[in-house]
């Protein structure tokens, strides 16, 4: 066990390295200058080596490669060219509304997959089945800013239910901050309750196949008593595994939909930051979005091993 | 029971009429524009988003711009010109405080100008400080500001954001914390989302009327339409979807103002890249171009032509648009003159605004219409800088020239678009030398025929400004003569 554990921890460790030295290099070939986007059409040239020197723009690549990761090992993510402020303060101030928005339409997306994918599954055939897979068909092929779009214009500018977009902030209540996250939650659940709702049912049908099904049923369980005694639990991993990979997905994939609802997320972050050409934020919420998804699948790997013994052994 | 019905008919009464009190007193407003300021020290970027924020509101300078673009008093009272054009006496205004309580007095002055002209000076307009040898405080209310030379434009240059008055006990955190002089004064900022400045009880001048701004930006124009209907915005400055202003205009609740701006929308071509070297080549691109097709087809009909490079609500305009009307055959028959009978091949980059990118379709359409093929590429902002405005690497791109009274580029025989024409070089030097007006408006006037008729770039339109704005606001500015949003006269309407 130890073994796998320190196989595993070299391996996050390496990740990290080649992911750093990867974005490093992606962004360092991009074109565009960062003192000349900031000062414009007029900026005369001494002004533009001022503001160069200024940023830390003038060391060779090495030195601000190292510069960069050393900052990251101790927590100092550097000073946004742009904003003038901690990337770290910005981050964390990000992320009160991105991290906040990705757990509530994880939350909708499960609380509508489970019940869905469960049903289909235990009436194949039926005309719910049919229904339930005809309508997450729907769900996965509509992009989720044209309905997120959608209910703008009807729960915003005509039913008047909900503010356009924006984010009111934390402190004006958690009722108040949840409902102007409510659309923009729904409509990136939308697309993930559709396909964790199909994995569900097809995962419950595989497992509804398996021998040991048939002799709970030989047993004299009912169809119904074997699907939620045995199968659902057999039937979960992929679908768990289907959630973690959504959740990274939530966490860095809301740039669209954070520009519909105007809300000052992570993802908007992103967004603005590579066409300020402020690379050092893309650089560092890039590599923090990394670490995220690494450190997750870190822990997932760890969770099979204690699960599975089998995985424990293996060279 | 008829008493309770009773009772409950008054209470709601009154609380409608207290509702309706309140909305008469309403005193607060959010205003959402598309671009967020980078930072919040107009003195050291190029971001119209900054001064769209922060101009005449928090932030004054020696003189200001009104809403017809004049010159106007701002911190300085009054100012004496010595003979030879070369000295200005200013003389402040007493009882002038900063957000900090800390007095405004000639040292600032004299702070905020030698920060701006040093050696190692971050501000974007450098250039509009470049004529000054030295700033002396007289005494407190008085400072002397000594040139090397005449400059007509110089009461002009300092109304600009560039070159605001700051204190140099608050520059340090300038960036986060902007601390001036006007009638509001900064409170918050959500980065990403919003700015809130609040009403300067202090003010020395006229006290705003508002009690509260909050600023929101919002880049998407789906997003901005939302939000105007919506109403979670009371106004919308720089409406980017033109394409919604008619159901704006037809719709009770709302204000539609199109206001003229400085942005010339031009198609700048390459003067040193063959084959527009040549200025037949150039004149057959200008007959090429319909200017209307283009206004209404990337515009949805909000621009004014122009046939030179100079604002059309500025009283030294000349309409030229004749001199470069829309006529293929005329053009067809240039390029035939000019060696290329079967036309050429160049390239159209594009920046990111939808006046650009929309424009760009239609342009090459016309240009192809008379044998001029075009390989269009878009390009964000930065990629825009590096390859068109400073590597000089296109045959032609589309951009708004936003910076006010900016004619003087075409002396830059290094700027991007690489005009090289002593006579012109010599007019901007005669005009910054004159500071009779009659003489100066006669030299603008042949600056602007001399361009026209070098077909320099191809004058496409003068930039519409947009507003979206509730019924019942009154004082916005309706033109922008500078980027700003200045509320200080705002008010609701009973």
């Amino acid at each position: 066990m130890l073994r796998y554990f320190l196989k595993r921890l070299v391996s996050l460790g390496l990740s990290l390295v080649v992911a750093s030295g990867v974005i490093f290099l992606a962004l360092e070939v991009v074109p565009g200058d960062p003192a000349a986007y900031m000062l414009g059409i007029n900026a005369q040239e001494d002004t533009l080596a001022a503001l160069r020197e200024e940023l830390g723009l003038n060391g060779s690549v090495w030195a601000r490669y190292a510069g960069w990761v050393g900052g990251l090992l101790t927590g100092d993510f550097g000073v946004s060219y742009t904003y003038r402020t901690p990337v770290a303060e910005m981050i964390g101030e990000r992320l009160w509304i991105s991290l906040p928005l990705a757990l509530y339409a994880l939350t909708l997306s499960t609380a509508i997959a489970f019940p869905a994918g469960i049903w289909a599954a235990s009436k194949r055939g039926s005309a719910v089945d049919v229904s339930v897979m005809g309508v997450t068909q729907l769900g996965v092929a509509i992009p989720n800013f044209w309905f997120a779009m959608l209910m703008v214009l009807v729960f915003a500018i005509n039913l008047r239910w909900f503010s356009a977009g924006g984010f009111p902030g934390w402190d004006t209540g958690f009722f108040v901050a949840m409902k102007s996250l409510t659309l923009p939650a729904v409509a990136l659940a939308l697309p993930q309750a559709s396909i964790l709702a199909r994995v569900m049912r097809s995962s419950l049908l595989d497992t509804l196949s398996e021998d040991f099904i048939r002799t709970a049923r030989a047993k004299g369980l009912s169809q119904r008593q074997a699907l939620w005694r045995h199968a659902l639990r057999n039937a979960l991993i992929p679908v768990l595994t289907i959630i973690g990979l959504q959740f990274s997905f939530l966490l860095a994939g809301a740039i669209i939909i954070e520009n519909v609802f105007f809300l000052p997320g992570l993802g908007r972050l992103v967004f603005q930051s590579i066409s300020a050409r402020d690379l050092i934020v893309v650089e560092s919420v890039v590599m923090l979005l990394v670490f995220a998804v690494i450190v997750v699948n870190f822990a997932v790997d760890m969770a099979y091993a204690v699960v599975d013994p089998r995985l424990r052994g293996r060279r | 029971m008829t008493k309770k019905v009773f009772k409950t008919g008054l209470i709601s009464a009154l609380a409608l009429a207290a509702s309706m009190g309140m909305a008469q007193a309403k005193s607060d407003i959010v205003v959402a524009m598309q671009l967020e300021p980078p930072h919040l020290d107009p003195t050291s970027a190029a971001a119209g988003a900054i001064d769209s924020v922060l101009y005449s509101n928090v932030f004054e300078g020696l003189t200001r711009f009104g809403s017809d673009g004049s010159v106007n008093p701002g911190l300085a009272a009054s100012w004496e010109i010595s003979e030879d054009g070369t000295v200005y006496t200013f003389h402040l205004n007493e009882g002038v405080k900063f957000h900090d309580g800390s007095a405004m007095d000639a040292e600032d002055v004299k702070f905020s100008l030698d920060r701006a002209r040093a050696e190692d000076s971050a501000n974007a307009q450098k250039a509009l400080f470049k004529g000054i040898t030295d700033v002396t405080v007289v005494d407190p209310m008085t400072v002397k500001v000594t040139l090397d030379g005449p400059n007509g434009n110089f009461l002009f240059n300092m109304a600009w954001g560039d070159a605001v008055i700051v204190a140099p006990e608050s520059i340090e955190n300038i960036k986060t914390n902007p601390v001036g002089t006007g009638a509001f004064k900064f409170t918050n900022w959500v980065q990403g989302d919003k700015i809130d400045l609040e009403k300067n009880a202090d003010y020395w001048g006229t006290p705003a009327k508002l009690d509260k701004v909050t600023f929101k930006f919002i880049s998407d124009p789906t997003a901005a339409f939302a939000a105007v209907m919506a109403e979670d915005v009371n106004a919308f400055v720089g409406f980017p979807a033109p394409e919604n202003l008619p159901q704006f205009e037809a719709d009770a609740r709302f204000q539609v103002l199109v206001g003229s701006t400085e942005g010339e929308t031009i198609l700048s071509t390459n003067n040193k890249m063959p084959p527009f070297d040549n200025v037949k080549v150039r004149e057959a691109v200008a007959h090429a171009i319909d200017r209307q097709a283009i206004i209404d087809g990337a515009m949805f009909g909000y621009g004014t032509p122009i046939g030179t490079h100079f604002a059309p609500h500025n009283p030294d305009y000349v309409d030229l648009t004749g001199m470069s009307a829309y006529d293929p055959d005329l053009s067809k028959k240039l390029l035939a003159e000019a060696g290329f009978p079967d036309g050429f091949k160049t390239t159209l980059k594009l920046p990111p605004p939808s006046y650009a990118r929309r424009g760009g379709e239609i342009i090459a359409a016309q240009l192809r219409a008379v044998g001029i093929e075009t390989e269009i590429s878009n390009l964000e902002w930065a990629q825009w800088l590096e390859q068109v405005f400073r590597g000089k690497d296109f045959g032609l791109t589309i951009v708004s020239h936003t910076e006010p009274f900016d004619i003087g580029i075409y002396a830059r025989p290094d700027y991007y678009f690489q005009y090289d024409n002593p006579a012109f070089q010599q007019l901007m030097t005669d005009l910054n030398a004159t500071t009779d007006p009659a003489k100066r408006s006669e030299i603008l006037k042949e600056a602007q025929t001399m361009i026209a008729k070098d077909y320099v770039n191809g004058y496409l339109f003068e930039l519409a400004f947009p507003t979206v704005a509730n019924a019942k606001i009154k004082g916005l500015w309706k033109d922008a003569p500078t980027q700003a949003t200045d509320l200080t006269a705002v008010y609701w309407e009973d």
